[in-house]
Formats: C-alpha cells, structure tokens, sequence
C-alpha cells in the first residue's frame, strides 16, 4: 500500500486546517459583524471557490502560481524555486479549496452568539479582540470544531485542483487520491482498494464527529 | 454625579430630555414599555449614539455631540445589569462575576452578600433567574462602577423572588458610592427603592404620568401613545 501518499494526504489536511481555521476565524468575525454596501458580493466572492469546478480553481491557480503569474514570479525572486509541484503549492490550493468550509460555519457560529453578551462585555471594559477572544470564541466551539472538521475532510479529499497545481511527485505531492487513480489507471485495482478502504473509517469517523457536534450545539 | 441632555430620533418617537443625578442617589426612571428608558440606559452606556447632546460625569466628558466626543464603554467604568441573559453561559458563576473584577477577593465577599456563596461553580444556565440576576449584580459591582445602572433587572422573575431582590438592592444601596439609575415600569418597585423619580413617556419627561396611571379609571382612554401595558396592578 502506498503509506507515502496517505502520509502526504494527511499532512495536507492537518496543515491546511490549522492555517485555514487561524485565517478565516477574522474573516467570519468581518462577516458576521460588520455591515457595508457590496457585503453580499465581498461573501459570494468567499464562497466562491465551493460552486467552481475544481479544475477551473486549478486552472486559475496554475495561471497564479506559474512562472508567468504574479504569485509565481514573486516566489520565484525571493526563493529562486517554483510553486508548482511543490508541497507549499498544494497546500495553497488546498486552502484556496476550503476556504468556504470555514468560514461559513464559523460565520455561522459567531452570528448566533447573543448581541447583549458582546455588550456586556465591553461595558465590563473588553476591547474588540479581547471579546472576541474571551466571549466569542469560547461560546462557538461547536462551529469552530465543524468548520475544522470539514475542511479536514474536504481537504483528504481533494483530487483535480491538487493534480492540476502538484501533478504526481511521490513523497511530494502525490496524495492518496491521486495514488488510487493512478493505480486504477494501471489496471492495480489491489492497490487502488486498499487505499481506498482506508479513506472510509477516517471520513465515517469524522461525519460522527460532526454529527455530535452539531447536537451539543443544539443544545 | 452624572447629568445628561438628550435628543435621539427613533421610530415612533423622539427622545429629548435631560435630567442628573447625583452619587450615592438612586434615580428611577419609570414609564411604560416602549417609552425610550431603555435607549436612555444604553445611551449612558455609551452603547447607543445620541444625535444631539452631551453626557456628563462628573468632569469628565463622556458624549458631546457638539465637540465631536464619544467616549466607547470600555472607558465609562460602569455597572449595567440588564434584564436577563447577559452572563458568559461558558463560564461558572464565579468566573463570570470575576470577570474583570478588580479585586478577586471582594468576588467571594459579593458573593456571600447576596448569599450564592453555593452556586459559584455552577454555570448561568444551572441555577434560577433570580440567582442568575444576583450573579449579574455581583459582575457589575466587582469592578467598582463609577456609575450602576440596572435595567429592568428583576422584570423577569416571580413576585416573590423580586420582593426579595428589591429588598437587598435597597440595603445595598447605601453602601454604594456612584449614582444608580434603575429603570422599571413597576410603580411599587419606583416608591420602593427611588430617592428620585424621572418619568419618562414617549422619550420625555412626564412628571404627571404617574399620578395619571395610578388614578385613572379604567376604560379611560387617556393612555399614553407609548403605553403598550395593560393597566399597572397595585395588587402586590
């Protein structure tokens, strides 16, 4: 079984949830909180990334990233390498892939958080990040904890916009679902199922987790 | 001593008035629901923007509208229970009432003055809305106010509980060194606890609304335009 694909598919998720959840929290904050005309453009434009087809993100970001793109070229003065097949390419895509997971259930989370408990807080003299760090937070982690757990699971499952920005470099950026294509590709269906049977406790795991998750946050 | 001259437009009606009060002196402000006491309160608090005014304390500015001041509430040092709902319910009740205490001692001392000593782990929604509205009491007071206000912090608990409350408020009362300015619709509960009574109907000051509400026969059709309460009970 290919255990390099499935240790890069994991690492992918891990550092693309810690990262994502750490930039979105502010931006679900901006979302939930604030109101300014062209807001609904700002939040479709966020969320985009959920309706395109995943190659088209992939497209885009090979555009971006290439040695041509202004990402690419910046990359390429400062480190003197490229983005494309890289680990650090994937894992912008990934992030770029997931951001509306994130966001959009903490946006969630922090918009239910009663108005008078912010109030509160700062008449008892909190600023607005300490209130967001000492009320809001503490009082949504079950949309925090989904958010992250979505974006885990949607990022373990990525496929064309990894294959589009990273190609296939083993160790690198070949990750498990890419591993279970090619394999099908060579007629290794073997190969292709045990990697694929290993997807399903880790996924069926974390839906558990959401599902009790979305039940404490009910209650 | 806080002293305040208010205008704000709202939707039914404009609030302007202005009124003071002074420390160590409880002014209740009562009216009908819907009369603007609360849009008063906030305004204090610094949490709702008059269009016209200033806000006074003691020599400090805390709104101008003329010179452009507006001090955020984080500044104001005050005390503000409201009426329900505003504990942290991810924090016990103790943590809650230490929440920017500042002295984490006195926190166990309000705490055995309004006799929740009990209840200190417990989180908001564990305990009852009477001890809930203790708790609130002591988070307010635990980090020293320059100025208390309660609105309508009892409204929500049984007749008996309230009685109780009012009671300790009463005898707190005179421990306190800042103004307090409690608002109620509640007539007992103003010539309860009031040194001074502002009525404020329809964002004024009315001083005849109370003497009208009392002796108004029923079926007059005298109500105020504000007054959405069904005739005040002097029962209890």
């Amino acid at each position: 079984m290919d255990y390099l694909a499935l240790f890069v598919t994991l690492k992918l998720a891990m550092v693309t949830t810690v990262v994502l959840m750490v930039l979105a929290a502010p931006v679900a904050y901006f979302l939930a909180y604030s109101k300014f005309p062209g807001k609904s453009f700002l939040e479709a434009l966020i969320y985009l990334p959920m309706a395109l087809p995943p190659t088209v993100i992939g497209f885009y970001l090979i555009i971006m990233m290439g040695p041509k793109g202004w990402i690419g070229r910046m990359w390429e003065m400062l480190t003197g390498g490229s983005l494309l097949f890289t680990f650090l390419g994937i894992t912008i895509a990934s992030i770029i892939y997931s951001i509306p997971f994130a966001v959009q259930p903490m946006k969630a989370a922090f918009s239910k958080i009663d108005r008078r408990l912010l109030e509160n807080a700062y008449i008892l003299g909190l600023s607005k990040r300490a209130a967001f760090i000492r009320v809001i937070i503490p009082n949504s982690l079950g949309g925090i904890a989904a958010a992250a757990v979505l974006v885990f699971l949607h990022s373990i499952g990525a496929f064309g916009v990894l294959l589009m920005v990273g190609g296939s470099i083993p160790g690198e950026t070949k990750v498990a679902s890419i591993a279970i294509y090619e394999a099908v590709e060579m007629m290794n269906y073997s190969a292709a199922a045990m990697i694929a049977l290993s997807f399903i406790p880790i996924s069926y795991a974390f839906l558990l987790l959401i599902n009790k998750l979305n039940e404490e946050s009910r209650t | 001593m806080i002293a305040a001259s208010l205008k704000k437009r709202l939707k039914y009606f404009d609030v302007d008035l202005s009124f003071s009060c002074a420390s160590k002196s409880m002014m209740v402000m009562i009216g009908p629901s819907g009369g603007g006491k609360t849009t008063i309160i906030r305004i204090l608090a610094g949490l709702t923007t008059p269009d016209e005014g200033q806000v006074i304390f003691g020599d400090e500015v805390w709104f101008d509208s003329f010179r452009r001041i507006n001090l955020p509430p984080q500044k104001r040092q005050l005390g503000y229970v409201f009426q329900d709902y505003s504990l942290f319910p991810h924090l016990n009740l103790l943590d809650n009432a230490a929440f920017s205490a500042t002295n984490k001692k006195e926190v166990d001392e309000l705490f055995e003055l309004f006799k929740i000593n009990h209840l200190k782990k417990r989180k908001p929604h564990m305990v009852s809305g009477g001890e809930r509205q203790r708790c609130a009491i002591c988070q307010a007071l635990a980090r020293h106010p320059r100025l208390l206000l309660l609105d309508e912090p009892f409204s929500a608990l049984d007749v008996v509980t309230r009685r109780g409350l009012r009671e300790e408020l009463k005898s707190l009362k005179g421990r306190l060194s800042c103004p307090i300015i409690y608002v109620t619709h509640d007539i007992n509960e103003a010539l309860f606890l009031a040194d001074e009574i502002l009525p404020v109907v329809d964002g004024k000051i009315d001083s005849g609304w109370m003497q009208r509400t009392i002796t108004r026969e029923p079926g007059e059709g005298t109500q105020a335009k504000g007054a959405r309460e069904p005739r005040l009970s002097l029962a209890y």
